[in-house]
């Protein structure tokens, strides 16, 4: 299944780079190129031939792991990939954690406090923080850490100091997501009739939150983090335009400027499979939580193999 | 305290977006150690409320008002501090609701459910609870081979035992069966219904059963109380209320039952419908609907009078004067 996601997105940006206006070889060699000249790049750079052929072709250096060398820098990709994507994924899987440990415990206090002051606060901050958009919250932040009162680098890196304005200005608008959904659930959660049950065996309030309605309310919040991840990653094309971080996302951006296409072509389908590949962690945690999803899963894979264990008896 | 339970004047109102919803109203009932009392009503009555008032389970965020006085053997339940209720829900009052199909929390094992109360209560060890889960897996006729299912691998009627099974773990003295039956198909509601029985009368539990089955009355309780509007209008012995109806209301429901003898072969059901309990009429809840009312039923509410020792009816109208 994500195998199958990757593929198509390999196809899918490959078309849309072939079918874009422009020449990137004539881009290249400048306007006093002749046409000799732009055809005998366009050949080297492989733009030359059918179309289908060279689908072939790429999809085949693709599942090699070959995704070629970049057109305007002229060194190879998956390196620098390599050394660009640790920066990318620090400040992504921060964030990612952050949103959570922070969203998670918010949502759960004003869903125990509902409606009383604690409740009211985090509903008008979440709001408040949704409704600020990042690019300008960062600005904010550069302006008062960096410039006002000069105490964290504004871009590039270099020491561990870099990387706190850009997380923080992630999180600010991120946990609100985890928190008001977490809230949510849990509110309906709450409202079931097994915590009813629960409380009616004399199980303390405390462990009727954490026991009963806690893994309950958590599927939602799973699918959500599931979703926001591929935000987050594509969200940093934003953050580290913003604080100049020479991470994956500067790396596409410059890549589109310059008609970089196997660059561009890379990075999208490596968004592609970090995505796919949070899909699937999404699914492993359902499966985890909640026994008839995993029921599910077991009774596909052993189908046939063995009889059902216990044949279900009505009354 | 003269009764094993005693509740006074409880008064229940709900709150949804700032509109009160006046769920119960001034309702007391008793109930003699051993005996079963039934609630009676429609469906929206105040029965559940009550039910949960006695085990103190109601909705937290959405109660608004809680009063009166529930005593059990002579203990204030109503005062009680939530560490103290704790250990008085599932040990000495059981809570069997409504719905099988989501009295039971799906991302835990029936035998996981089974053994928490015994667990808190009974101070049992893992072992020992797991060994006395399967025994109450086998007493309501499951196999403890299936103790560690999940509530979705169980059909509606199995997973009702287990919530019986739940509650009976710590041999509570007061069992509150909220509608155990009415999710259920018919042909298994007389097995739980039977079953429920069965286990009270060997435990010797006292019991609330609530509703809207006047059969089922007549066949499992020792007295009467029937709801409307968040009232008893007419409570008293099982023989008392089904001989001798008295509350136009109760009389109204014995009419809208289906007659098997004479008579045309028509139901005669009570016109109009329940009041909505946010906006309670005046005077008399039932006098929109009730065939003997007249102006001072409309503005006064009737207080409830003796119709004979131990059968109470809160009516304007005599039974045997103005009614009939």
């Amino acid at each position: 299944m994500s195998l199958v996601v990757i593929l198509m997105a390999a196809i899918l940006i490959f078309t849309i780079m072939n079918v874009v206006p422009g020449d990137p070889a004539a881009q290249l060699l400048g306007s006093e190129a002749t046409y000799e000249e732009i055809v005998a790049k366009r050949t080297a750079m492989g733009l030359e031939g059918p179309f289908l052929i060279r689908l072939g072709q790429y999809l085949w250096n693709v599942v090699r792991l070959d995704f070629g060398t970049s057109w305007f820098y002229g060194t190879s990709i998956v390196n620098e990939i390599a050394t660009r994507i640790p920066r990318t994924l620090f400040i992504s899987v921060s964030h990612l954690i952050l949103d959570v440990c922070i969203g998670i415990p918010v949502g759960i206090m004003a869903a125990t406090h509902r409606g009383k002051w604690q409740d009211r606060g985090v509903v008008s901050l979440a709001m408040l923080f949704q409704s600020i958009p990042s690019f300008w919250l960062n600005m904010e932040l550069i302006v008062l850490f960096s410039i006002t009162l000069g105490i964290l680098p504004a871009s590039g890196i270099g020491s561990w100091k870099h990387y706190i304005l850009p997380i923080i200005g992630g999180v600010l608008g991120g946990w609100v997501g985890s928190a008001r959904q977490i809230r949510q659930s849990l509110l309906e959660v709450m409202r079931d009739d097994y915590v009813t049950t629960a409380r009616a065996k004399g199980v303390s309030s405390r462990a009727v939150m954490t026991h009963h309605v806690l893994p309950n309310a958590l599927m939602p919040v799973i699918t959500l983090v599931g979703g926001t991840v591929g935000g987050i990653i594509t969200g940093s094309l934003m953050t580290e335009r913003t604080f100049s971080i020479p991470g994956v996302g500067t790396y596409m951006l410059t890549a589109v400027n310059n008609r970089d296409y196997p660059v561009v072509e890379a990075v999208t389908i490596i968004l592609a499979a970090a995505n796919a590949l949070c899909m699937l962690l999404v699914d492993l945690c359902y499966a985890f939580i909640d026994p008839r999803i995993k029921a599910q899963y077991v009774s596909s894979t052993k189908k046939g193999r063995r009889p059902k264990k216990h044949g279900k008896i009505t009354g | 305290m003269s009764n094993y339970l005693e509740v006074k004047d409880l008064s229940v109102v709900y709150t949804s977006n700032e509109i009160p919803i006046y769920a119960v109203n001034g309702v007391s009932l008793s109930l003699e150690k051993g005996k079963t009392l039934g609630l009676v009503g429609e469906t929206g009555a105040g029965k559940t409320t009550i039910a949960k008032s006695i085990i103190r389970v109601l909705p937290e965020g959405a109660t608004k008002t809680f009063e009166g006085d529930i005593h059990l053997e002579g203990v204030d339940i109503m005062n009680l501090p939530e560490k103290e209720m704790e250990k008085v829900r599932g040990a000495k009052i059981a809570l069997i609701s409504q719905d099988p199909m989501t009295a039971l929390n799906p991302v835990h094992s029936v035998g996981e459910q089974i053994m928490e109360s015994l667990e808190i209560h009974e101070n049992l060890s893992k072992k020992d609870a797991m060994a006395r889960g399967m025994e109450l897996l086998e007493m309501v006729g499951i196999p403890k081979e299936r103790f560690l299912n999940y509530p979705h691998e169980f059909s509606g009627g199995m997973k009702q035992r287990i919530v019986i099974a739940i509650a009976l773990a710590c041999n509570p003295e007061l069992l509150l069966a909220d509608e155990p039956t009415t999710a259920l198909d018919v042909t298994i509601q007389a097995q739980v219904l039977d079953l429920i029985m069965k286990l009270r009368d060997e435990r010797g539990t006292s019991m609330i059963l609530i509703t809207h089955d006047l059969g089922v009355v007549a066949e499992c309780c020792d007295d009467v109380a029937v709801v409307y509007a968040g009232q008893i209008v007419e409570s008293g012995d099982k023989y008392q209320v089904f001989h001798d109806p008295s509350h136009p209301y109760t009389r109204g429901l014995f009419h809208s039952l289906p007659q098997f003898v004479g008579e045309d072969g028509r139901l005669h059901p009570i016109p109009g419908l329940p009041p909505d309990p946010s906006n309670l009429p005046q005077g008399c809840y039932f006098s929109p609907r009730c065939p003997y009312a007249d102006e001072h039923c409309k503005t006064v509410a009737p207080e409830p009078y003796e119709v004979e020792p131990g059968h109470l009816s809160r009516c304007h109208k005599r039974r045997g004067e103005d009614i009939k």
